[in-house]
């Protein structure tokens, strides 16, 4: 131990805009935890679940596929979009930004390590943001980068003149940039749900199950309540639309101009909650 | 000044702290108690980790809700031993200066200087979870004080700690008195605080139950010795040698005959002439801590003439 003695004075961090120091501690909490969901080795489950979905499409680069549906584009067309809707956006995705967001809070309160940031002069609404930006860049990565393989795996490999036409002459590419931002909204939605459920719930696994099945059953549920999904506005994005079987109750499909900014007003609301939360959040290890 | 006005802390229908009124000055605090007092929800309502059933805390004049504005003048040292997985010591420290909203320079600087004050510059660059228990409580420690706070809390800050980092931890407190900071600290073994504590508060079952100038506990203390448990390659050895000092009343061997218990009417003394016998026989010490029996009978003797 150190044996001089030094005058320290509390030192006031130099700062005139709190708007300024809230960005450079969201920044930072960001940063840290970017850096802990990237390289963290538990992540590694969520990069092979963000892979499923392209693997299982790989398989059209072994399996025999008649010759009068490989120049068909409609056949592909309809087969990603099945993929998509059944399993990266109802299982990947969800999955995966259950895991990730839960844990951005749950998984620091069982690790025991949740208290050092609460002994930081940093308003517990930053914590919240930095946290959640952080999940959003680390499920976007998989997610998005996951969405993009598919579709090279089902368009790209067999090298069909029809494919790459359809991609590049035709509706391909608008389809799979809308592809591409509606994983990025899942990530999103999914995301702000998880996050609160992890700040809510100190075992958030019977509520999650809960919010799969009200994803699940959407088709079923009168249309004022689909509008309380995050799937309703997903799917209502989407380029090719499928058929949702003889229970369905059909609603009309939001545009996309109520469809985004509904998922991103349904984020806020579900953000501000979950600060609620926060704020009331108290480090009881034993209990946790 | 740190005030609690008529504040309780109940967990579900478990009381935690109950009607505690308090204000603490500057200098050294020890709060005192058995494990299960309420030393730690104490601190815990301080720093805003738990919030009161009832009553109202200020720490200078803040209150615990707004961290952005405590946190700048108050540092703890919890009592979990847990990290951030993979950290090093070094980004410990670093990542939640940054987090505070000083600039990286400015974190890099009082990190080094944090770690200097611990002595534990040669060890920054490893992870935490290599050091050994008294490293991972430096470590807390520095990180605790990194902000250079006007009031520290530390919760069994010798906890775990050899005699020789006991010591240097003491020292570093001492200093930080010097310097007009609140430092406010708890422990389980009343001796262990009772010689650099200004103050001494004894909890017992969530109440307070008696508080004052350290004088007057002490000399409580005397009639009742501390006991010691110590475990070490020799401790036949070992036991001949502490008998003959005249601070120690007992020397009693273990009955699996790998460890010893002292009892000593004066610990600091003890932990003094212990560390010159360890080096001059070579001991190895496999661990060295406070039985706890002692306190109770403490305990009960201050219930009894200073509680109702």
């Amino acid at each position: 131990m150190s044996s001089k003695v030094e005058v320290y004075q509390t030192q006031e961090v130099k700062e005139n805009l709190p708007l300024a120091l809230w960005w450079r501690q969201t920044f930072a909490i960001f940063r840290t935890e970017a850096k802990k969901n990237i390289f963290n080795r538990r992540v590694f489950l969520l990069y092979w679940l963000a892979l499923c979905p392209a693997m299982l499409l790989s398989l059209f680069c072994f399996l025999p596929v008649p010759e009068k549906s490989l120049s068909n584009v409609n056949f592909f067309n309809i087969v990603f979009a099945q993929v998509y809707e059944a399993l990266t956006l109802r299982i990947t995705i969800f999955f995966g930004c259950s895991w990730l967001f839960i844990n951005l809070f749950r998984g620091e309160l069982v690790d025991k390590s949740l208290h050092y940031y609460f002994l930081t002069p940093v308003r517990r609404e930053i914590i919240v943001l930095g946290k959640y930006l952080a999940g959003l860049l680390t499920s976007m990565f998989l997610f998005v980068s996951g969405t993009a393989i598919s579709l090279f795996m089902i368009y790209i490999p067999r090298g069909y003149k029809a494919g790459i036409q359809h991609f590049f002459d035709g509706p391909g590419l608008n389809n799979a940039l809308a592809y591409l931002g509606i994983s990025a909204l899942a990530c999103v939605g999914y995301g702000a749900v998880c996050l609160l459920l992890g700040t809510t719930f100190r075992n958030p696994t019977i509520p999650t199950v809960f919010f799969f099945g009200w994803e699940q059953i959407n088709f079923l549920l009168p249309p004022i309540l689909k509008k309380l999904s995050v799937i309703y506005y997903l799917q209502s994005l989407t380029p090719i639309r499928l058929p949702v079987g003889p229970y369905a109750i059909i609603a009309e499909p939001a545009s996309a101009w109520i469809a985004i900014p509904g998922m991103f007003f349904l984020t806020l609301l579900v953000l501000f909650l979950a600060c609620l939360q926060v704020r009331k959040l108290e480090i009881n290890y034993g209990n946790d | 000044m740190i005030v609690f006005e008529n504040v309780s802390k109940f967990y579900g229908e478990i009381l935690g702290v109950n009607k505690i009124n308090l204000s603490i000055s500057r200098g050294i605090t020890s709060l005192v108690g058995p494990n299960g007092s309420g030393k730690t929800t104490i601190m815990n309502l301080m720093c805003g980790l738990l919030q009161p059933t009832q009553g109202s805390i200020s720490v200078l004049g803040i209150r615990p809700n707004q961290p952005e504005k405590l946190f700048r003048k108050l540092g703890y040292c919890a009592q979990f031993d847990s990290f951030p997985r993979g950290i090093t010591g070094r980004n410990f420290i670093q990542s939640y200066l940054e987090i505070s909203g000083y600039s990286l320079s400015e974190a890099t600087n009082l990190t080094n200087k944090a770690l200097e004050r611990v002595n534990l510059v040669e060890a920054a660059d490893r992870k935490v979870d290599s050091y050994s228990k008294g490293m991972r409580q430096r470590i807390r420690l520095a990180q605790s004080i990194a902000h250079n706070p006007e009031v520290l809390i530390l919760d069994e800050p010798l906890n775990g700690l050899d005699p020789m980092a006991r010591a240097e931890v003491i020292a570093l407190f001492q200093q930080l008195s010097n310097q007009g900071l609140y430092l406010i600290l708890s422990s389980h073994i009343l001796h262990e605080v009772d010689m650099m504590s200004d103050r001494v508060i004894l909890i017992h079952n969530g109440y307070i139950v008696a508080d004052g100038a350290v004088e007057g506990v002490r000399n409580e203390m005397q009639e009742h010795p501390l006991q010691i448990f110590i475990r070490c390659d020799r401790p036949s050895l070992l036991a001949a040698k502490v008998f003959q000092q005249d601070d120690v009343v007992e020397a009693r061997l273990h009955k699996d005959r790998q460890g010893l218990f002292v009892r000593t009417v004066d610990a600091n003394k003890f932990y003094s002439s212990f560390n010159k016998t360890v080096l001059e026989e070579k001991l190895k010490i496999e661990s060295i801590y406070p039985v706890d029996d002692d306190l109770s009978a403490v305990y009960q003797y201050l219930i009894g003439s200073e509680g109702s």
